[in-house]
Parts: structure tokens; sequence; C-alpha cells
């Protein structure tokens, strides 16, 4: 069995979880707890072998050959316009299903443990199992709208996830707000396959990218913002974010796996995998790199004040992809990749650490009744931690090496207002995560203040507790994966172990070569991504090293003032935006329903029909019933006829 | 000569014709039009029409006459009718385009478009013959059918007449059917 | 006798004309239905007197032949027209053409 032959069955990786999506929705019932989670992570887990196997298969080619369609079929063929049903094994998507079917394969065994009780278990991990099949298409998909196929059904499972716990009112209008909020960017992406095709006649990747250098400046920006609006949706960036804190309602791990590791990924991955477009174009990037940075600074500020422990995580993801798309903009294709290979290892290792924290504390997510935690929860404490480390960029974890490639590839290309923004914002990134650290593991135990902690009238108040060995697994390899991933990718091209930068050179040929200056340089600048990281980290520790207040007020946001209340309440957005579409919007709607489509356009075709009644009813009063009157009309007609005819007689 | 019997007569048809509609009572306006019709059939004599007029005074001017007074005062409407209008724009119409149509004849009359080509009929009364005899010459042959046709003509005008102005029986108010069974 | 105009055909025309005109505006007018059907008799007179005219002029006979028929459909239609007037009298006290709008719209 040849490479190319393993290569045309990359078809079995989305119908692993698929087929594990079926049989969970259809017997899961019957199946029940915990079968259906192993069974779920069983799929996943084979998902990820393969996937293995293909990357091996594929690095065993020449570097210049490594592009395979698999088996598949035509899915739609009318006219000129064809789209198969076939996944394209390249570098990008074998990078992609790599660290998705790992990351969601722990993801799985950690939530046979927190989804323990719930009455429906085994629905979870069909929605599971249904998400990573949806994402997998999406990532390994041969042609935009095979993409497109995955990206709505990542967004239908984000729904149904998100609003797992539908009972609760707050939930079920979470996952109509993502999945409206979503809808808004799909509308920009389906714009933009429209244009493709009209512009390239093909909506197949090879086509459209070799074509992109050829196409006009207009068109080719044209795709690439409208691609750009699709990633804002479903990577929540400004101003379409509004939909990620809400999500945090669903269970923990679909926020670690959803909204942290993989579906919000996906508007950087469909950037990288259209990037001939963003290169050809002169100004697309600068605009994506700049709503990256914004995104980025301003979330992190929001989250500097807030209270749940997954909401700051939120925010903090928020942030994080803000950087992604910063890199993109610059044309740092290779390094945003990195970025979010390593985000999705930090940032799910905290958010399932921050369950293991809910499961503990008996389901209290305010981070002012916790505190002192560490003591009850050694090992939790100790991989979020390190996940802490690890996003604030201190050397040598995985943030550090990632931040600082973003970072450093704006710097030399010129971008340096978008350098001193990210610089910015890794303060408080540092900050934000040091806070939360403090206030959760260290001094104050407050959590005896919490509801959720009292006596429940057996004797005793519960104590915080550690999570069993099922959810802690997940937590250490990830750990360890935060600590080592970097060795992916270090920026040292001269010695060839910028492996990920090589890798993905074949997909990336047009873009930017951004360079160093000089060793001394980049130096320069790692060292000073450092020291904001570590500033970050002392500020933080200066103002919540007791925990809270002894008025019970956060210190930081005290000190903010006004500008803390702003922070907290997300600059108004999301009241601006409820009192917009309520206010306004709706006045504007009401005046189309009622004004235009009711009054004038239904009133002129009712009108036509009053007309005609009214004409008719005058002219019914000819009919008089009157003799003579008819008779003068007759007398009225014969002497036309004889005008007619004395006419005649004088021409 | 000619022309006097001529203006003579025109003034008397003239006016039986304003008096048949403009008098009051119906009595009298039968009575105007006797006047009239008895004046055309003079104007008949003239055109050399002898056997029309003396058809025109034996049928026209006594049998429907008569006819007519009859009914008149059968129904009892002899009495006056009253002069108002309910339909306000009939009479300035009626009188418009009466005059209009008056011009229009006068117009046309003048004019010499009409085809006129001399039938094969035959002409009027020569010296021997008289006009009866021609007129009866080409009824006989030339219109006999038309001659026959009109005879039944009149035998349906009267079982017509008779049947319409039967008294109904006692069943009044019945609606479709030919009034009556015979 | 003072000279008048020889009397050409075109002046029966003028005369028949007239008398048609007169009976015409007197249908128009009159409400009474017996009045109105003398009228009706007096334009068919006109058109008698056209016809003659025509007859002699044109040296023809089947102008008054014409005439013949005319006389003898309207003594039919005369008395079929009073039947009805007499049918219809018997449902109603009197007979003016208004009271006939039974086809008003």
């Amino acid at each position: 069995m040849t490479a190319r032959d393993l290569l045309d069955l990359a078809w079995i990786i989305p119908a692993l979880p698929a087929l594990g999506a079926v049989v969970l929705l259809l017997w899961g019932k019957r199946i029940g707890e915990p079968a259906a989670g192993w069974i779920g992570t069983a799929f996943v887990s084979l998902a990820f072998v393969w996937s293995v196997i293909t990357f091996l298969a594929l690095h065993s080619l020449p570097a210049d050959q490594r592009f395979n369609l698999s088996d598949g079929f035509t899915w739609i063929q009318a006219g000129t316009f064809r789209v198969d049903f076939r996944f394209l094994t390249d570098p990008l998507s074998t990078t992609m299903i790599l660290f998705v079917t790992g990351v969601a394969a722990l993801i799985h065994l950690y939530s046979i443990g927190y989804m323990h009780g719930d009455p429906r278990f085994s629905r979870f991990f069909a929605y599971l199992n249904l998400f990573v099949a949806s994402m997998l298409v999406l990532v390994l998909g041969s042609s935009f709208l095979l993409t497109f196929l995955g990206w709505e059904g990542v967004g239908l499972c984000s729904y149904l996830l998100i609003s797992f716990w539908f009972e609760r009112n707050s939930a079920a209008v979470a996952g109509k707000k993502a999945f409206v909020t979503n809808r808004i960017g799909d509308f920009g992406f389906m714009l933009a396959m429209f244009l493709i095709f009209e512009k390239v006649g093909s909506l197949n990747y090879a086509v459209a990218n070799a074509a992109a250098p050829h196409l006009s400046q207009t068109s080719v920006t044209a795709i690439a913002l409208l691609l750009f609006v699709g990633a804002v949706g479903k990577s929540a960036q400004f101003p379409l974010y509004v939909w990620l804190p809400d999500a945090m309602e669903g269970p923990t791990p679909v926020s670690a796996l959803i909204h942290a590791a993989t579906m919000v990924t996906a508007g950087v991955f469909l950037i990288v995998r259209a990037n001939p477009f963003f290169n050809a174009s002169q100004h697309a990037g600068t605009i994506v790199a700049w709503t990256g940075a914004f995104t980025a600074l301003y979330a992190a500020t929001i989250a500097m004040t807030q209270k749940d422990i997954k909401k700051v995580l939120a925010y903090s993801t928020i942030s994080q992809l803000g950087y992604m798309f910063l890199a993109v903009g610059v044309g740092a294709y290779s390094a945003a990749i990195f970025f979010m290979i390593v985000h999705a290892f930090f940032k799910a290792l905290l958010f399932l650490g921050a369950g293991s924290v809910i499961h503990g504390v008996h389901d209290e997510q305010d981070m002012r009744r916790m505190g002192g935690l560490r003591k009850y929860m050694p090992f939790t404490a100790g991989t979020f931690i390190v996940g802490w480390l690890a996003i604030a960029g201190v050397f040598p974890l995985t943030g550090f090496w990632a931040k600082d490639e973003i970072l450093s590839k704006a710097f030399f290309a010129h971008d340096y207002g978008l350098w001193a923004v990210g610089l910015v914002a890794a303060i408080f990134t540092a900050f934000y995560m040091t806070r939360q650290v403090w206030l959760v593991f260290y001094d104050g135990e407050r959590w005896e203040t919490s509801e959720h902690m009292t006596d429940r009238g057996d004797g005793h108040a519960p104590k915080p507790h550690e999570s069993p060995l099922i959810m802690l697994i997940p937590l250490f390899v990830l750990a360890g994966l935060a600590v080592v991933g970097a060795t992916i990718d270090l920026p040292f091209e001269r010695n060839h172990i910028n492996l990920l930068d090589e890798w993905l050179a074949p997909i990336l040929r047009t873009a930017p070569q951004i360079t160093p200056t000089s060793f001394g340089a980049a130096f320069l600048l790692s060292t000073a991504a450092l020291t904001v990281a570590i500033v970050g980290i002392v500020i933080g520790r200066a103002i919540y090293r007791n925990g809270l207040d002894s008025d019970g007020l956060d210190p930081g946001e005290k000190r903010l003032g006004a500008l803390g209340k702003v922070f907290d309440n997300g600059y108004y957005f999301d009241i601006g935006i409820a009192r917009f579409v309520s206010g306004p919007a709706t006045a504007v709607a009401r005046f189309l329903s009622v004004g235009v489509d009711r009054n004038t356009i239904d009133g002129a075709v009712n009108g036509i029909g009053h007309t005609f009644q009214r004409a008719g009813g005058g002219l019914r009063k000819v009919q008089t019933g009157l003799l003579r009157n008819y008779a003068l009309a007759i007398v009225f007609g014969a002497v036309l006829i004889l005008l007619f005819m004395a006419t005649r007689a004088t021409l | 000569m000619e022309a006097l019997i001529f203006y003579a007569c025109a003034v008397a048809v003239i006016a039986g014709a304003l008096g048949v509609v403009l008098a009051r009572n119906p009595v009298h306006s039968a009575l105007f039009l006797l006047l009239t019709l008895v004046s055309v059939a003079v104007l008949f004599l003239q055109l050399d029409a002898a056997l029309v007029a003396a058809i025109q005074v034996v049928v026209y001017a006594s049998a429907i006459v008569v006819l007519f007074v009859f009914v008149i005062t059968l129904l009892g409407v002899d009495k006056s009718e009253s002069l108002e209008e309910p339909s306000l724009f009939q009479r300035p119409a009626a009188i418009a385009l009466g005059a209009l149509l008056f011009l229009q004849i006068v117009f046309l009359a003048g004019h010499h478009w009409v085809t006129g080509s001399h039938s094969a009929r035959g002409a009027l009364g020569t010296a021997r013959s008289g006009n009866v005899q021609t007129l009866a010459k080409s009824l006989f042959t030339d219109f006999v059918w038309a001659f026959e046709i009109t005879a039944v003509l009149l035998v349906i005008a009267v079982v017509g007449g008779v049947a319409l102005a039967r008294r109904s029986g006692q069943r009044s108010g019945s609606g479709a059917g030919p009034g009556s069974e015979s | 006798m003072t000279a008048v105009a020889s009397v050409t055909p075109t002046y029966y025309l003028t005369l028949a004309a007239a008398l048609f005109t007169i009976g015409g505006v007197g249908l128009l007018v009159r409400r009474n239905t017996l009045v109105m059907f003398m009228c009706i008799e007096l334009m068919l007179n006109a058109a008698n007197l056209t016809f003659v005219t025509f007859a002699k002029a044109l040296n023809d006979i089947s102008g008054q032949v014409i005439v013949f028929f005319t006389l003898v459909v309207a003594a039919a239609e005369v008395a079929v027209g009073l039947a009805i007037i007499v049918a219809i009298f018997r449902r109603r006290q009197d007979v003016t053409a208004d009271d006939l709008n039974a086809l008003e719209g």
C-alpha cells in the first residue's frame, strides 16, 4: 500500500466520528453511561490514529508532491459548476486534523467524568462526535463549498451544545445568539463563494488559489474581505464576538473543545487556506490585521474585570484569536497556525482546569467565591498554573515562542503599530490570567460563602475536592504539550528546526517573506515580549496578593474606577446592540412591514381593485332603466353615423 | 299650382306633427296625427302615387287612428300628462339631437352620392297603364314572394294581438311564459 | 301669381326630414306610451314620403312597392303594439314609459 493509497482513504477520518454520532444518536440511550462516552472517545481516538497515519504518509512524499485528493464522488454538477465530495490532504489540512482529533479525544475522555450523572449523557457524546466530524470535513474539504458544509455543521453543533442544558433559559438564548451571529458571518462567506465562482469558475481550492494572483484588485480584495467577514463571525472578532461569552452557558468541555481549540480557529484556517487571495490584495491584509489587533486589546481589557471563571477565559480566547488574525493580516501564516496549535493546547488546558475547579466547588463559577483551592486540588492547580504561564508568554513554554513569533513578524513587516498594540495586549493578558490564578487558587478561602458549598442538610458542609483521574489525565497530557509543544516551530531557520514553517511552505508560496533584519533585533524583541509578560504577572500578583479586598470588592476594578465599570460591561456593546435592535431596527422593520408592504404594495394592488369597483359603480348609473334614455342613446348613435356619412360625402 | 299645393300640404304636415308632439291630451294628439296623415296622402297624390295615397287614407288615416282612439278611451289615459321631466338632460339633449339630425339629413339629401341607378323594375305609370296597374304588375311578379309573406305576417299580427290582449284569467303575477295558455 | 321656385324633390326630402325629426324628438320627450307610438307613426310616414319622392325622381316603381309593404307592416305593428300596451295597462293604472324601469342598473 503506497502512501498515495493511504491518502486516498482520507475520507475515513471524518467518517469515523460521523459514524460514532449516528451510533450514539440511534442507540445512545440503550448503551447508557459510561459506555456511550467510551464509544464516542474511541471513535475520535481512531480518527486521531488514522490522522497520524495520514500525516506520516504525506510526510513520506517529497515536499513538492504533498498534495492529494481522496476518493469520493461528484456532489454537484450543474453546467460548468462542479463540486466534488473529496478530501484534500496537504500540509495544512494534515496539521489541522492532528491537533483537532488529538485535543478532541482528550476532551472526550474528560467529558466521561465531567458529564457523569447527566440525564442526556449519550446525546452529549453524539453531538461531540458530530462536531468533530463536521470540523474534519471543514478542514479536509477540497473546495470552498465543502469547507462551508463543515462550517455550517460546526455552527449547528455549537448551537446544540451551547444550549445542551436547554432547561435553562439563558442557555437556550445563548445558543440562538451564537447561531444568529454566526449566520451573519456565513453570509459573508457565501458572498465570497459567489464571487469566486463568478471570477474563477470553480470553487476548488487548487483552481481558485492558482487563479487568485491573476484577478483584479477589486475582486481579490472583495473576496478576501468577504471571507474575512465569515471568519469574524466564526472566530468571534469585533464586532461579531458577542456570542462567545454567552456560549459559556454550555458545559465546560464544550467550551474547551469548540470555543477554544477548534471551531473558533476555523476562521483563521479559512484565511490561511485562501491565502493567495489575501496575498494578492493590497489592503485586505491591513484590515484583517488591525481588526485582530484591536480585538486582542479590546477583549483583554474586558477580561480584566470579569467575575466568572469561564468568562475570563472566553474573553481571553477572543483576545488570543485576535493575535492570530494579526498574524495572518501581516502575512505570517505559519506563525498564526503555530499559535493556533499551541493556543489549542493551553486554552483547552485552562478550560478543562476551570471545569475541574467548577466540579470541585460544586458548580460555583464566581471567582469571588473561590480562593485557596490550591490546597484541595493540587493537580488541577498545578496544571492550571502551567497553562497560565504558557498563555502569559513565559519562557520556555509554548506561549512565549508563539506570541513572540507573531509580534516579531509584525515588527519585521514594518507594522510597528500592530507590534505595539500586540505588546500592550500581552501585558493585559499576563495581568488578567495572574488575577484569575490568584483569585482562584491562592489566598483567601472565600468558598465558604458560596451557596453551592453550604450545608446540604447532611450534617457537614462540603469541602472542595479534587477531580477524578479520568478528568485529570487529559489535564496532564495537555500540560505536557503546553510545555514542549513549541518544539514544532522553533524560530531558528538556519538550523532547520522551524519544522512547521517548512512543513507549511508549499501552500504559502505567494505569501510575503518576512525575515528578521538581524539576529540581534530578533533577540531584543523576544526579550521585550518576555519582559512584558513578567511585568504583567508582577502587577497582577501585587494587586491580588490578598485576594479580594476586605469589603469584598475587586481591588483591580476599584483602582480602575469608572473605566473598570466600562470594561466589566463589555463597553456596553451587547446592551447597545439590544437597544438598537429593539429600538430603531424594529422601527425600521415595522415601517417596512406595515408602511411599505401592507400599505403601499398591498394598497396599490387593492387600490386597483377598488378603482375598478368604483368605476363600475359609476358606470352603472348609465342603466337608468328609462326607455326614453335608451331611445335617446339610439338617436345619438344615429346622429353619429350620419355625421360619418356626411364627412364622407364632403371628401 | 303645384307649388301652392305643396306648400299648403307642407304646412299642414308640420302643423300636425307639432300638434302630435305638443298636445297635452292624447286624443288631441290622435287628431293631429290624422291631419298629418291626410296631408301626406295628398302629397303622395302629387307625386303620382295614387294607390299608395289611397291605401294611406284607408288603412292609416282611418283604421289606425281609430284604433288609437279606441285604446286611448278604453284605457282612460286621456287625462293630461304632467309636464315634469324626471330625467333632467332628456329634453335639451333630445332637442339638440333632433336639430342635428335634421341638418344632417338635409345635408345628405342635397348630395348626389347615392348610387341612384335606375332599377329595371319599370317606370311609373305611363299614359296607357295607370299607376295601379303598374304597381300591381310589379307586386305580383317581382315581389310576389314578399306579398305572400306579408299576408302571413298579418295573420300572425292578428293572432298575436288577440293573445296579448286577452285577460289572463285569475292568475295575475305569474312570471315567465307566454302570458296565458291558449 | 307670384313666381315661386319649382318644387324639386329636394323640397319633399326636406319636408320628410323635418317630419322625421319632429317625430323623433317627440318620441324622446313624451312619456305617454300612446303618444310615443303616434310619433313613431310620424317617423314612418316621413320615410314613406321619402321613398315615394325617390320613386318619382328616379322613375322607378320599386319605391312605391316598398311604401306599400311599409304600410302593411305598420298596420300590423300598431295592432300588436296596442295589444301590448293594453296588457301592460292591466297591471298598472297608467302607461307612462317611465314606470317601465325594471331594468334599472
